[in-house]
Formats: C-alpha cells, structure tokens, sequence
C-alpha cells in the first residue's frame, strides 16, 4: 500500500516536472507548422469511429492516405460530390501535405468544372456554368487553405497562379501568386520569369511588366526567351518606349 | 587463488540477462511479423503503382513508417508484458534471484534484451523500406528518362530532381529513430505496470488504454492549463491525465516528416532525449516498485 503510494506520487512529481519540457516542445512542434490537424467532432462522423481513432493514435497520415485512395477511387467514378468530401477529409487530417491539397484542386477546378459543363442532366447553358464556376471556387478554396497550412512552400502558388490565369483569367492575380512562389526557397527557375509573362498581360500594369521583363532580359542570354522577348516587343510598342531603349530588332 | 569479489554493478551479468531475454524472445518466433511487414510494403507498391510518382511514395512511406510505428508499440508491449510472468511461471525468476543479482540488474537486463529486440527489429523493417524505396526509385528514374529524352537538359534535370526528392528525404532517418524510442519508452512502461499487474493479460490492456489516452495527453494537458477549462472536477480529472501518462504524440513525427516538413536538428535532439529520459524514470519506477516485493 505505502509502495503504491510513493509509486503514485512519483508518477505525479515526475508528471510535474516534465510538464514545461512537454509544452516547450509542443509548441516547437507548433511553430514547425506540425500537427496543425484539427480532430473536431464532424471529422468523426465524416472518416468513422474507427478511423477517427486511428487518427487518434497516431496514424492520422495512414488514415489520410486511405482517405485519399478512396478520392481517387470516387474521381475514377466521376463521383464529385464524393471526390469532394473525401478530399477535406484527406487535407484536415494531413494539411502539412502539399499533394492533397494540390489534387484536391486539380479535381474540382480542372476536372469537375468541366464534367459540369459538360453534364446533360442539368437544366441548361446557364445552370451548367454556374456549376463550373462553383467547382473552379471550390479550387481556389483549396488552394487558399493549402498555402494557409504550407505558406513556406511554393508548389501551390504557383498551382493558383496557374488556376487564376487558365481558369479565371486573372493575369494580375496570377502574377502575384507566380511572384510569392519566386521568392520562397525550393521555388522553380521559371516563376520569376512566369510572374513577369502573366503581369504583362494584365490591363493596366503594362509599365510594371514591362520594368519586370527589361529587369530579367538584363540578367544575360539564358533568361531571353523566345515569350520573353515576343512580350518584350509588344509592350515596347504598347508603351511607346524610346527606340534608343529598346532592345535589338534581331531579338524580335 | 585471489578471492573473488561481488560487485554491486556488473556489466557481464546485465549482459547475461541481455542476451538470454532477446534469445527467450527470439524463441517466440516473434520475427515473423516481419514477414507481414514486407508482405504489406509490396502489396502496397504494386497497388500504388497506379498512382503518379509523388502520391506512390508519399502513400508508400506513410504504410511503411505507419507499420514500422504499429508493429514495434505492439511487439514492445506484447514481449515486455510477458517477461515477468513467464519468468515467475517458468521458476527462473528465483534460480537468478536467489544468486547475488540486485533487482535493478535483473530489470535491467529484461530491458535491454527487449530493446535488443526491437532494435533489431526496426533496422530490418527499415532496410526491407529503404530498399523498397530504391528500388522503386530506380525503377521511375529510367522510366521518366525515357520519357523525357527529348526535352531540354534543364528539364530534365527538373523531373529528376522532383523525383529525387518525392522517394527520400534525410528526415526520415531521425523519424525512425523516434519511432523506435517510442517504443522504448512503452517498453519500459510495460516493464514497470508488469512488476504489479495481476497477469500479462492484465499489463497488455492496461498498455492500450495507456497507449490510447498518451495520444491525447497533450490535448488533455492544453485544456487543464487553459484559464477557462472548465469546472474543478474535469480539471482534476484533466491534470490526472496530463501528469500520470506520457504524451506519446510528441513522438509522431514521422506524419509530418512524409508530408515534407524538415524536423530542426533541436527538435529532434530534445524529442530523443525526452525519450531516454521517460525509459530510464519507468525503469527506475518499475524498480521501486518491484524492489523488496514478496515472490
């Protein structure tokens, strides 16, 4: 009896003095961007007692894959509807995952926008572009929610650049999201380059564009590229530069 | 003749109990998990292989780091649980005891043979992984360069790269070894609940609900030091649980290790040694408790 009262007391002391190492080191964990999953009680009923608990020991990453798997099922079968669900299970269990959120996108703004456009059962042309417009949202929302999770990593900056200038033809925006991916680290050579294209085909920032692609036809032969200097020209004459500042007719 | 002198440390005896544990063990045929393991990764890649690359390997790493986690919690628990018992059973107990072996030796070599095990265990598990990566790694290496031959050099060096870095990340080798320190640490645990659990039976389910709620100790702890967390009772019931069970999911990483997070080497460095520090504090709470005990 005595025993098992000092064990418990032990047990309560050494709970004592672990516990300012453990919050320290919970949020370290934190301010990595780790176990930023919030396991409320609608995921419970989403992914099943069963999962939920496995989620819960540990293997939320499994059970985010099996999620994903099951999505990627659903979308062989056009299930929308169901791509959808399973694919805010997937990113709330793992939203430190770039690919989630990425194919999430890539789903509902690619493929599901044009399956509604394409789908006979609804009414009409208006009913069927609205859809369209309802998934290439439901993209974007991922996209958002993604670079709230991962603002560290260029992947999906440059996937809703890509989504504003393919899909809602918003060259400004797209520029920007091109720009923020250009400056974190691991970002592609040609988002630089792809943020310049995309503002010079934005009404109204033909001066900045044409600043930024002058900036990146400086730097030497390698960034002169054939869209380059084709988008160069064309803001020159756009612009009205001075003939002695443009560049050479042979680059055209 | 000199005479020999009794130490009241020695390596040799705690490396005699170390080895005829891990033997004991091995006896169990409890290596065959193993097999399912590698049963489950290649099952896993020949389904997987439907997928692009970067979801293959992601989903890949998760089942493998995900068994990994499983098999060696379960194996630390299951092989630790039965050591005592068994020892009482088989009467072997007191043909060491009653030899000049302090108690802590004992334990501690029951200890050691177990994480002998499970050492060995996770490096088999990882080799069996690593290859597995490679091999596969290899495998979409000479596919995409075939499929890129004629793109620009940079390009190509761009797919490569992207490849490269979906198949192996530095990272998951720390992962790895806090997996195993977890189960290190429920290995000690098991040893110190066994030294007063009634059987083994008894140990093991107390393990699971132990092994359930120190993954949701840290939630616990948050609402307890939370000013507003509630009445007096759920706030004893809250500190309970955040000062009496580890918090084990501190030792996740390896869920955000695959999703591409770059663990800081500090982090890393203070997870392992928490680790250490919880096996030794069981280690010793299973001495105090089993010390003196009536056999």
């Amino acid at each position: 009896m005595i025993r098992g009262v000092i064990i418990g007391a032990l047990l309560l002391l050494f709970g004592g003095l672990r516990l300012p190492i453990e919050s320290s080191l919970t949020e370290q964990h934190r301010s990595a961007y780790f176990h930023q999953a919030r396991l409320g009680l609608d995921l419970r009923e989403q992914i099943g007692q069963l999962g939920f608990l496995a989620a819960l020991s540990g293997f939320r990453s499994l059970v985010a894959d099996v999620v994903f798997i099951q999505a990627h099922v659903a979308w062989e079968r056009t299930e929308w509807g169901r791509v959808l669900l399973l694919f805010r299970q997937a990113t709330t269990l793992q939203p430190r995952s770039v690919l989630f959120w990425d194919m999430a996108a890539w789903h509902m703004a690619w493929n599901a926008s044009v399956a509604a456009l394409h789908d006979e059962a609804l009414p009409n042309d208006l009913v069927r572009r609205k859809a369209q417009r309802e998934y290439i949202d439901l993209g974007k929302d991922f996209l958002e929610r993604g670079i709230k999770n991962n603002p560290d990593r260029p992947q999906l900056y440059e996937s809703l650049a890509r989504l504003y200038k393919e899909k809602l033809q918003n060259h400004a925006a797209a520029a920007t999201c091109y720009a923020r991916a250009a400056a974190l680290p691991g970002a592609a050579e040609y988002d630089n380059r792809f943020a310049a294209y995309e503002l010079s085909f934005a009404p109204g920032h033909e001066r900045e564009a044409y600043e930024a692609l002058r900036r990146l036809y400086d730097l030497g032969e390698h960034e002169r590229l054939p869209t380059l200097l084709t988008r160069l020209k064309f803001l020159e004459e756009k612009l009205g530069i001075p003939l002695y500042e443009r560049i050479p007719d042979k680059e055209k | 003749m000199a005479e020999l002198q009794h130490r009241s440390f020695s390596l040799g005896r705690i490396a005699a109990l170390t080895g005829n544990t891990f033997t004991e063990l091995v006896r169990l045929k409890v290596f065959y998990f193993l097999l399912i393991f590698a049963l489950l990764l290649i099952g896993n890649s020949l389904f997987m292989a439907r997928l692009s690359f970067q979801q293959e390997f992601q989903v890949l790493k998760d089942v493998s780091l995900g068994a990994m986690s499983i098999f060696t919690s379960l194996l630390a628990i299951v092989a630790t649980a039965q050591l005592l018992p068994r020892d009482l059973e088989d009467r072997t107990i007191y043909t060491i005891l009653a030899k000049p072996v302090p108690r802590y030796e004992y334990l501690i070599g029951k200890l050691a043979g177990v994480l002998l095990l499970l050492g060995l265990s996770i490096l088999a598990m990882s080799a069996l992984f690593l290859a597995l990566l490679f091999v596969r790694e290899q495998m979409l290496m000479s596919e995409t360069l075939r499929e890129t031959a004629g793109l620009r050099p940079e390009q190509v060096q761009a797919a490569i790269r992207s490849l490269e870095e979906s198949a192996f990340n530095a990272n998951l080798l720390p992962g790895i070894v806090i997996i195993y320190l977890k189960a290190a640490l429920l290995a000690a645990l098991t040893l110190f609940i066994s030294t007063f659990a009634s059987s083994n039976i008894f140990t093991i389910v107390v393990m699971v609900f132990i092994y359930f709620i120190g993954h949701l100790q840290a939630t616990a702890r948050e609402y307890w030091l939370q000013e507003h967390g509630g009445g007096w009772l759920a706030k004893t019931f809250l500190a309970l649980v955040a000062l009496a069970f580890p918090d084990l999911q501190l030792f996740n990483l390896v869920d955000d290790i695959v999703a591409g997070t770059a663990i800081p080497p500090g982090l890393f460095a203070q997870t392992a040694v928490l680790g250490c520090v919880y096996t030794s504090v069981y280690l010793f709470f299973a001495w105090v408790s089993f010390h003196g005990k009536a056999l």
